[in-house]
């Protein structure tokens, strides 16, 4: 049993959590994710590690409540206790090197993102962060990612807060402007990432994206998590789940996220009774 | 006088029709005197040749007299003298190229029903026996044991009978291996699993699930956490793919993700149980071993009307145990033998809607003896199918390999070890099963773990 130590409502649907487990707090790193089985009945979910404390031995993540996992996550306070909590998986990202980077942001993807803005941050690289919101109600980890960051831009798809309009415009601005960046880190949905490794590859900018697959086990036992890139079939729990950008086959993704869409909405709606509450998804 | 009736007396099992919609077990076991009478047709050979068929040399003889006499705890004591899991040998083992083969009964009729009499035994003892505390002496020796399939499950319970301090560690959030992710509820009950389990428990065998080694921790840092010595039985987990055109359209599967979100997840419990599985109505599996048989009945009974088998050699040469063809054909399954995928065929939206093939002849032999198929001309045909489950075998995971020093491995990912005890090129590093053969079968890990065990003894001993 892995219990919950520290629980926070970062947005209306955005929980933060802080879990004490020592074991995995003493390996994690940026990049990394964990898989959390909340009960006995619950699927296994994978979730970044958004930070750690090695020495308070607690990892934290940051979920939105899409379906019935994470809303039945979102509903254990502190004190209760996530069944299964596996970790570190998948590859640290390696920033050997970076001098100066962008990191992109899209919704939830500034979430899993931060770590990396942090990282990078405290190797001493110079951190432009573009994140984007549908509206200023959802925006998150707004000071933690200013803390990370030299420049930090906010863009809501409504203009409801700061600059309207889509990341991808901004960040082509900045490299217009004659930034020129070692890196950079797109993470967020499938298609704003593919949008922005479209739009570095003419200048030949180096993009890592975080791919998010349906996993089951995340030691590469299933090969649930495919994904082709370069041509090749990866699996991201194992391979990934960073990848370059520009090699990634962003189509198939976006299709087989669609798998068990149904399925999906079955669970929620058999669930929604004990759950008590509308979908936000 | 011994019974001399040609065929084995009758395993009652649930209709076929019945059973292919429910996943309880399929066979029932016998009775106690279906049993004895089973018993009876062993002719107690002196010679004993269907013992040296047995991986573990069970003692075949010695323990079906005990049933034939009606002393059933004395049988149960004669089989685990050699094998600690008899209720799933007794269930899983290919008795027909194992111990029955050299069954002197199987010359002229069927040979003597080894593996129910076992399984019968095994049985009869979980239900009728009282667990009585055994007292170990202890000697305060750290060994971790990696993999909780057979392989693990028996090098720990024979290292904790002889005083070690054991620790499992398992990836998974359930112990078991195959035994509770692979293998289905039909052929080999949970809960029969897990009691054995629950008995390396109560000897003292600590497990720590959600572990995953080489991530979590390195085979140096439990060296550093006071484990003396170590036995690796990893499994071989990492799913082969056939590198044809379309594997990866939305409704293609490989059987461990299909059997794993039905048996480790629950899936067919859907949505009391949160994990979800696509079935579809037309399903072709690939492949021809138990696997594949496991993954085609498991579609048939989340209600798949059409199932496919396809494989590219004849029934001759499929791997599966006799017992799950059988089972399979009177299921409804549907053979198509001789028969190579060639490519999965998609909608627009990424769909499976069908899979290519191209029928097959045997050949010349090839370097393992068995008749090479070969592409006959023009054969080409689509099968319509709307999920494709893949089930052409499993390699050694590279997880540990990558994270550990000085650990030997060959190309194809098994680890090399020393056949007589099981040591691996990193010294007190003791490996077996499905990681060092590839996949293999459930008696042979289990031995192998029994060889590690012992070695680890000899090797903490000396040092
Ligand atoms: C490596 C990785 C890191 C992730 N990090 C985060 C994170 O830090 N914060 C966060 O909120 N989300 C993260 N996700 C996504 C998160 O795992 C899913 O949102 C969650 O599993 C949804 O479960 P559900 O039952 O609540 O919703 P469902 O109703 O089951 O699904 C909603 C959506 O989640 C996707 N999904 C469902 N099951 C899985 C699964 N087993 N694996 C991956 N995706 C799935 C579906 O495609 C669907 O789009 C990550 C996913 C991966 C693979
Ligand atoms: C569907 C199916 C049906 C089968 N049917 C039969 C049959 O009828 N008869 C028969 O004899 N054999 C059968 N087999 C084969 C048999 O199950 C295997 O040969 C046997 O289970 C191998 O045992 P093992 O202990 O080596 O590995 P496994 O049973 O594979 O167990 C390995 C364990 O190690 C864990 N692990 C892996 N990596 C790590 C890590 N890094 N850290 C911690 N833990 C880890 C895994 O999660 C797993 O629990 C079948 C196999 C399958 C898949
Ligand atoms: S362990 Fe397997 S091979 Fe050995 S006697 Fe029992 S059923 Fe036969
Ligand atoms: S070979 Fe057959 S008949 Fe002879 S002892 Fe063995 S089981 Fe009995
Ligand atoms: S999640 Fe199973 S192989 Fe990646």
């Amino acid at each position: 049993m892995y219990k919950i130590v520290k629980k926070e409502t970062l947005s209306p649907a955005v929980k933060l959590m802080k879990i004490n487990a020592p074991y995995v707090a003493r390996k994690a790193e940026p990049g990394q994710f964990i898989i959390l089985r909340v009960d006995e009945f619950g699927e296994r979910c994978p979730l970044t590690i958004a930070d750690y404390d090695r020495e308070e031995g607690t990892v934290t993540i940051i979920f939105q409540e899409v379906g019935q996992t994470t809303k039945s996550l979102g509903m254990l306070e502190e004190g209760q206790d996530i069944l299964d909590f596996v970790g570190p998986l998948g590859v640290a990202s390696h920033f050997e090197g970076i001098k100066k980077a962008a990191v992109i942001g899209g919704g939830l993807g500034t979430a899993i993102a931060y770590p990396q803005a942090k990282k990078l941050h405290e190797m001493g690289a110079e951190v432009h962060s573009i994140v984007g919101f549908r509206n200023k109600d959802l925006i998150i980890l707004e000071s933690e990612m200013s803390k990370a960051s030299s420049k930090l831009i906010i863009t809501t798809d409504d203009g409801s807060n700061g600059t309207k309009g889509f990341v991808t415009d901004e960040l082509k601005k900045l490299i217009e402007e004659g930034n020129t960046y070692d890196l950079v880190i797109a993470i967020g949905p499938l298609i704003m990432m593919k949008a922005v490794s479209n739009l570095t590859r003419p200048y030949g900018i180096k993009t890592v994206v975080s791919m998010n697959p349906v996993m089951i086990d995340g030691t590469g036992m299933c090969g649930g998590c495919r994904v082709t890139v370069g041509g090749k079939t990866k699996f991201a729990c194992v391979d990934g789940p960073d990848f370059d950008g520009h090699e990634v086959d962003f189509d198939e993704a976006m299709r087989r996220q669609l798998m068990y869409k149904n399925h999906e909405r079955q669970s929620l709606e058999d669930h929604k009774c004990n759950l008590g509450g509308e979908t936000n998804a | 006088m011994p019974n001399m009736s040609p065929d084995k007396v009758k395993m009652p099992e649930q209709e076929p029709d019945v059973r292919n919609k429910n996943f309880l077990e399929v066979a029932l076991g016998y009775t106690p005197e279906m049993a004895q009478e089973e018993a009876k047709r062993c002719l107690q050979c002196k010679n004993k040749p269907c013992v040296a068929g047995c991986p573990v040399n069970v003692k075949i003889p010695e323990f079906i007299q005990h049933v034939a006499n009606g002393e059933f705890e004395k049988a149960y004591e004669k089989i685990t003298e050699t094998n600690s899991l008899p209720a799933i040998c007794g269930r899983v083992c290919p008795q027909e190229s194992q111990c029955e083969k050299l069954c002197v009964r199987g010359i002229k009729g069927e040979p003597v029903a080894i593996g129910r009499l076992e399984r019968f035994v095994a049985d009869w003892f979980m239900q009728n026996s009282k667990p009585q505390a055994k007292s170990i002496q202890k000697n305060g020796t750290k060994v971790a044991v990696i993999g909780s399939g057979p392989a693990g499950l028996t090098c720990a319970g024979d290292l904790v009978n002889l005083g070690y301090d054991v620790t499992i560690f398992e990836a998974f959030h359930t112990p078991g291996g195959v035994l509770m992710y692979g293998i289905p509820e039909f052929r080999l009950p949970k809960a029969l699993v897990q009691k054995e389990i629950d008995s390396l428990k109560q000897l003292g065998v600590e497990i720590k699930t959600n572990m995953v080694i080489g991530k979590v921790l390195s085979l140096d840092e439990l060296k550093d956490e006071g484990y003396k010595a170590m036995f690796i039985g990893t499994g071989a987990g990492l799913p082969n793919f056939m590198g044809i055109p379309g594997e990866n359209l939305n409704g293609v599967y490989s059987s461990n993700e299909f059997l794993t979100r039905i048996n480790l997840m629950k899936a067919y419990l859907f949505p009391q149980y949160g994990t979800p599985v696509k079935v579809g109505k037309n399903v072709a599996v690939v492949g021809g071993g138990n696997v594949a048989m496991d993954a085609a009945r498991s579609a048939k009974r989340l209600g798949a009307e059409n199932v496919y088998i396809v494989y590219r050699r004849s029934e001759k040469e499929l791997p599966a145990r006799l017992e799950e063809i059988h089972h399979a054909k009177e299921e409804g399954i549907i053979f198509k033998l001789l028969t190579n995928p060639t490519k999965i065929i998609g909608t627009d939206e990424g769909w499976v809607k069908g899979i290519e093939c191209v029928e097959m002849e045997l050949g010349e032999p090839d370097s393992s003896g068995r008749r090479r198929p070969v592409v006959k001309k023009n054969s080409e045909h689509i099968i319509d199918v709307d999920t494709v489950i893949i089930a052409i075998g499993q390699s050694p995971n590279p997880l540990i390999k990558s994270t550990t020093k000085g650990l030997d491995t060959h190309d194809w990912g098994g680890i090399i070890v020393e056949e007589a005890t099981g040591a691996t090129s990193k010294e007190g590093v003791y490996a077996g099963g499905d990681a060092v053969t590839g996949a293999a079968t459930v008696i042979l890990a289990m031995g192998a773990g029994k060889t590690a065990a012992k070695a680890i003894d000899e090797y903490l001993r000396n040092d």
